[in-house]
This record gives structure tokens, C-alpha cells and sequence, in this order.
């Protein structure tokens, strides 16, 4: 990459000036132009630096002391250096914690993206009336307020007068007519995933689907030519062609769903028994719950670390295209 | 013979049950806001309220506040969306534009400030706004929400902006335009499509967010609906019609603005990642 600073858009209207047309005379990239992109990213750059990173400077020298109710009443600092950081990673209920959480956030990744990509392709083979009822159909699940539909399914699962237990009762599964969603770790577990998977699926299913219709046509025909089966025109053409698209959307719901705070917590706040605390829910219990907001410091910046290892391979990927491009 | 007409029954039988899937718990929520107590309480449940009462949504509104609250929803959300869209506006063209020595480093400090785990770094921030005296104020949660959309906003921005053909803007300087008035006249109205998408994400986060409000504004009158939504259930008990009656409310303002800029928001995130 080049060191140099210059406006890549800039050289194109000035190769054309050797032709003999009528450019507009062009400055060379003076100091103005030079500075540009910094004044261009300077208000985001500031507003992140300033407001997440002093939070989070703030979040990491709290993670350094013991910070109870007192001490935060009265302003005081004890400094207990890496004691937060050392109990925790000695801990088994953290590592518990940690194992549970990246199981929840891969199946439920899993998930969202095979039923997805399965929605996104049917919305491509369907008629335009059938595309347009399943798309109202997403979009309103997407569109739902996250507090909204955490209710809502409170509410479908109720034990007594949820509808869920009444139709499996219907069915003949009487022993679910008053049965706990909440009472068990599976249980509430597979409410949850219920939950994140049907306002999670829109999100990948419409992109994708809008994806597929920039597919140059050209492709599929020539691989028809090819003798390619629908099977075979998927593997050769549609995967190749989104595979970006995988990568970015599969990135972004593994970050979304790791740290889903609002459907774990509220469905039955980490129970029963703490039996369904992910990592956030674990940090706020740990630190709100049990006022050792110290700890819940410390555990913040784990969840940050784990976070990172998680999806360090398509940073990695994605620096290495920026290198690439322009 | 036989496999054919299977294979051109089964996508829309297939929509048709993923479409009812999708729609009904939104239906429910509607359904149950409007039945009557007897009928959300019954053995055997209601499909459908057949005498709709607007009992429970009285109840919700009556509610203490109902309409400072609203206000304050509002309020945060469009100022801080705002924010966000005028600063990442600016980021996403330098990023998607220009070359330029620090632009990879940008970009990297853009996708980790997307994983921040916010939820739990509020106590943090809650020292911060106390010690600067600030506390039941919409002013610190304003500045909090703006930065916690940013990311998304300038990553998504980004790809709208660099689908838009250099040559358009190439050829608008070579009729004379400079380039800030090419960027008005030539780019700015084929963004609209991604501003409104990115309004949309960033419009649903804030909306939704409340782990702040709860820790920073005690104070009634400095708080947002998701704070009412959520106490909501404890202050009713299990009050099923009322609840839903307030669910209903907080939905509505979010799933209007979606039905208007559905069409336009789709397919944001794909002009970014498919253009690498």
C-alpha cells in the first residue's frame, strides 16, 4: 500500500486532461485535499474515542478495584490490582459460563443462518404474490422492538395461559398443558433460541434474497450450458458469488448474538438457578445483581477479549481485502 | 409426473407456513391487547377477539407519565439517529473515497466499536455522567445512543456509498460541478435508499435500549417506554391484556416506519459486503 496520501477519485477526471477535452482546472491534491478525509472522519473518530473509549477506559480501571456499594457512594478507589481478573479465570462457574455462552452463540448462528439462507433462496423460486406475503410475514418479525417481542413470547409461553401449552395440549401432549418453560435449563434455553432465531432469520433471508437478484443472469446461463443441476448452479454460482455476504452477515450475528443481553435476561433473568446466564447476563448478575460491580467490570473485559478471539479471523480477512481495494 | 407437481407445490406451501410462523406472534400481541379478560384467561383460547375492547389500552396509557415518556422516546431516538447519520455520512465518504494514510486503522476501530458489549459497560459510564453532574438528563443518553449506532451506520454507509459508480461523479466534475457540489447533486439523492436503511437499524436500537435509561435516570421524568414496558409487567402483575396493550403501543411507531422504508432498506448491508 502505498504511503503516499492522495485522492484516488481525484485521478481519474486528471488522466482525461491529457486527451485534449475541457477539464475544469484541478489543483493537485493540495494541503485542503490532503487533509480532507481527516476532517471527514474526525466527528466520528472523536465522538467514539471520546464516548466508547473513555467508557471503556473507565470500564477497565474499574475492573483493577473493588467497587461495592460503598465505595461507590462515597467516591472512594481501592485498587486491588488483578484480583477481579484472577478470580474469575480460576473460577470453574466462569469457564462454565464462557463454554455455555459460545455453544448458545454457534447454534443459535447456525441457526439463523441455514434458515436464512433456506427462506432467502425460496423468496428467489417464489411468484411475486407469494414473495410479497412471506417478505410482510419477515418483515414484521424483524421490525418487532426487541422489549416488545421479548414480552410477547413471555406471554406465548405463559405456563397456564400461553397458547403454546394449549395447542400441544390439543394435539394429545397433555402433560404440557400447564407445563414450566422456565423451570428448566433446556427449556428456557429453547424459548430463547425460539425467540432470537425468528427475529433474527428476516435479517439474513431478505438480504440475501435482495443479493441473489445481483447475480449477473449470465452466470446461471452459462453454467445451464455447462449441464449444471440446480444443486450444481448453487455450489459453482450463488455460493461463490455471496460468499462476501456469508462472511459479513455470519460476522455480525456472531457478534449480535453473543452479546444479547435484553432476550436472555428477560425471558428469566439467567435462571433457573443461573442455569442460562450468558457472559453479559453473567457480568451484569455478577455486577449489578451481587453490587461487586468491580467484578463485573473485570468480567466485561473478558466477554471483550472472548469476543475478539471469536471473530479475530474475519477482521483479520477483512483487513487484508482493504489492503486489496481502491 | 408426479415429482413435478410436488416440486411446484412445496415453495409456496412452504411460504405459506413460514408466513403464518412469522406473523403470528405480532397477530397475538395484537389479538390478545383487544380480547376482553375472560377471553385471554380461558381454557380453551380466543382465536380471535370478536368484541374488541379498549379497556386495556386506556389502562396502559393511564398509566403514570405514559406521555412524558413518549416524548422522551422521541426525543432521544431521533436526535441521537441524527447525530449519527450526519457524523457517519461524512466517515462513510472518506472511507469509501479516498485513500489515505490511518484509513484501515478507521475502519478496524469501527468494527470493534460495533462488538462493544454496552449493557454491561453502563456502570461505567454511570461514574462518568454522575461525576460530571448529569444524571437524569436525556443530554449523556442522547451522546451514548449516537455512538453505540455509529458503527453500524458508517460500516453500512460505506457500501451504499462506494455502489455508486465513481463515474458519476467524475463526470459531474468534468461538467464543472466541484467535488462537494457532486457529492450534493450526483450522490447524495442515490443514498437515500441506504440513509433511510441505516435510519432504520439505528432508529430500532435506540428505540429499544434501556439498561442505560434504568441506571442513569431514576428520575420519572428523564426515562423512555422500554423502562415503562418492562416495570410494566411487575406493576400489573400478570395483567396479560395490559401488557400486551403496552407492547402493542411501543411496536406500533417502529413497524409503521418499517412498512414505509421496508423497500427501500433492503439489500443495505449486501452493496456493502458483495462489493470486496
Amino acid at each position: 500500500m502505498s504511503a503516499q496520501i492522495e485522492e484516488v477519485a481525484a485521478t481519474g477526471p486528471a488522466s482525461r486532461t491529457g486527451k485534449g477535452a475541457a477539464p475544469p482546472p484541478r489543483r493537485g491534491p493540495g494541503r485542503l485535499a490532503r487533509g480532507a478525509p481527516y476532517l471527514l472522519i474526525l466527528p466520528a473518530a472523536a465522538v467514539t474515542v471520546l464516548l466508547l473509549g473513555w467508557t471503556l477506559l473507565k470500564n477497565g480501571l474499574l475492573s483493577f478495584q473493588n467497587l461495592g456499594p460503598r465505595q461507590l457512594i462515597q467516591h472512594l478507589t481501592e485498587w486491588t490490582g488483578t484480583d477481579n481478573y484472577a478470580e474469575q479465570l480460576g473460577s470453574s462457574e466462569f469457564w462454565g459460563v464462557t463454554g455455555r455462552s459460545v455453544v448458545f452463540t454457534l447454534a443459535n448462528v447456525v441457526l439463523i443462518m441455514a434458515l436464512g439462507c433456506f427462506i432467502g433462496l425460496l423468496l428467489a423460486r417464489l411468484g411475486t404474490a407469494l414473495r410479497l406475503l412471506l417478505s410482510v410475514g419477515l418483515v414484521l418479525a424483524w421490525a418487532m422492538p426487541v422489549v416488545a417481542a421479548t414480552t410477547v413470547f413471555q406471554w406465548l409461553f405463559d405456563q397456564r395461559f400461553g397458547v403454546v401449552n394449549h395447542v400441544l395440549d390439543k394435539l394429545g401432549w397433555h402433560s404440557m398443558a400447564g407445563y414450566s418453560w422456565t423451570s428448566g435449563q433446556f427449556s428456557t434455553f429453547f424459548v430463547i433460541t425460539v425467540l432470537i432465531v425468528w427475529q433474527s432469520v428476516p435479517f439474513v433471508a431478505i438480504n440475501l434474497y435482495a443479493a441473489t437478484t445481483t447475480i449477473p443472469k449470465e452466470l446461471y446461463e452459462a453454467a445451464a450450458l455447462d449441464g449444471a443441476n440446480a444443486r450444481k448452479q448453487f455450489t459453482s454460482v450463488t455460493f461463490p458469488f455471496l460468499k462476501p455476504f456469508f462472511l459479513a452477515t455470519t460476522f455480525l450475528e456472531v457478534i449480535w448474538i453473543f452479546k444479547s443481553f435484553t432476550q436472555v435476561f428477560a425471558i428469566n433473568e439467567g435462571g433457573p438457578d443461573r442455569l442460562t446466564e450468558t457472559l453479559p447476563v453473567y457480568a451484569f448478575q455478577e455486577g449489578f445483581g451481587s453490587q461487586h460491580f468491580g467484578m463485573g467490570a473485570a468480567i466485561s473485559i473478558l466477554t471483550i477479549v472472548i469476543l475478539l478471539a471469536l471473530t479475530a479471523y474475519y477482521l483479520r480477512l477483512v483487513l487484508k481485502q482493504e489492503e486489496d481495494e481502491l | 409426473m408426479r415429482r413435478s407437481t410436488l416440486g411446484r407445490i412445496w415453495p409456496g406451501a412452504t411460504a405459506v407456513v413460514l408466513f403464518l410462523a412469522f406473523v403470528f406472534p405480532v397477530y397475538w400481541m395484537f389479538s390478545t391487547a383487544f380480547k376482553a379478560n375472560k377471553d385471554i384467561v380461558s381454557e380453551d383460547p380466543v382465536w380471535f377477539p370478536a368484541s374488541p375492547t379498549f379497556e386495556h389500552f386506556e389502562r396502559a396509557v393511564e398509566a403514570d407519565g405514559f406521555w412524558t415518556l413518549v416524548r422522551n422516546s422521541f426525543t432521544v431516538t431521533l436526535v441521537a439517529v441524527a447525530l449519527s447519520l450526519v457524523i457517519a455520512l461524512f466517515a462513510s465518504f472518506a472511507v469509501a473515497r479516498m485513500r489515505f494514510k490511518g484509513r484501515k486503522s478507521f475502519i478496524l476501530v469501527m468494527m470493534m466499536a460495533q462488538m462493544a458489549p454496552w449493557e454491561v459497560m453502563a456502570l461505567a459510564y454511570y461514574i462518568i455522567v454522575r461525576d460530571a453532574e448529569m444524571l437524569n438528563s436525556l443530554v449523556p443518553l442522547i451522546a451514548i445512543y449516537t455512538v453505540m449506532v455509529l458503527p453500524f451506520t458508517v460500516l453500512t454507509l460505506r457500501g451504499y456509498v462506494a455502489a455508486v459508480p465513481k463515474e458519476l461523479e467524475e463526470s459531474a466534475m468534468v461538467d464543472g460541478c466541484t467535488r462537494t457540489q457532486a457529492f450534493i447533486k450526483v450522490i447524495f439523492p442515490l443514498l437515500a435508499p441506504g440513509l433511510m436503511a441505516t435510519s432504520l437499524f439505528g432508529f430500532i436500537t435506540v428505540w429499544n435500549e434501556f439498561p442505560y435509561v434504568l441506571i442513569l435516570n431514576k428520575d420519572a421524568s428523564a426515562q423512555t417506554l422500554p423502562v415503562w414496558l418492562t416495570g410494566f409487567r411487575t406493576a400489573f402483575g400478570d395483567d396479560w391484556g395490559a401488557t400486551m396493550a403496552a407492547s402493542s403501543l411501543f411496536a406500533v411507531p417502529i413497524l409503521i416506519l418499517f412498512v414505509i422504508l421496508q423497500r427501500k432498506a433492503v439489500g443495505g448491508l449486501t452493496s456493502g459486503a458483495v462489493k470486496g
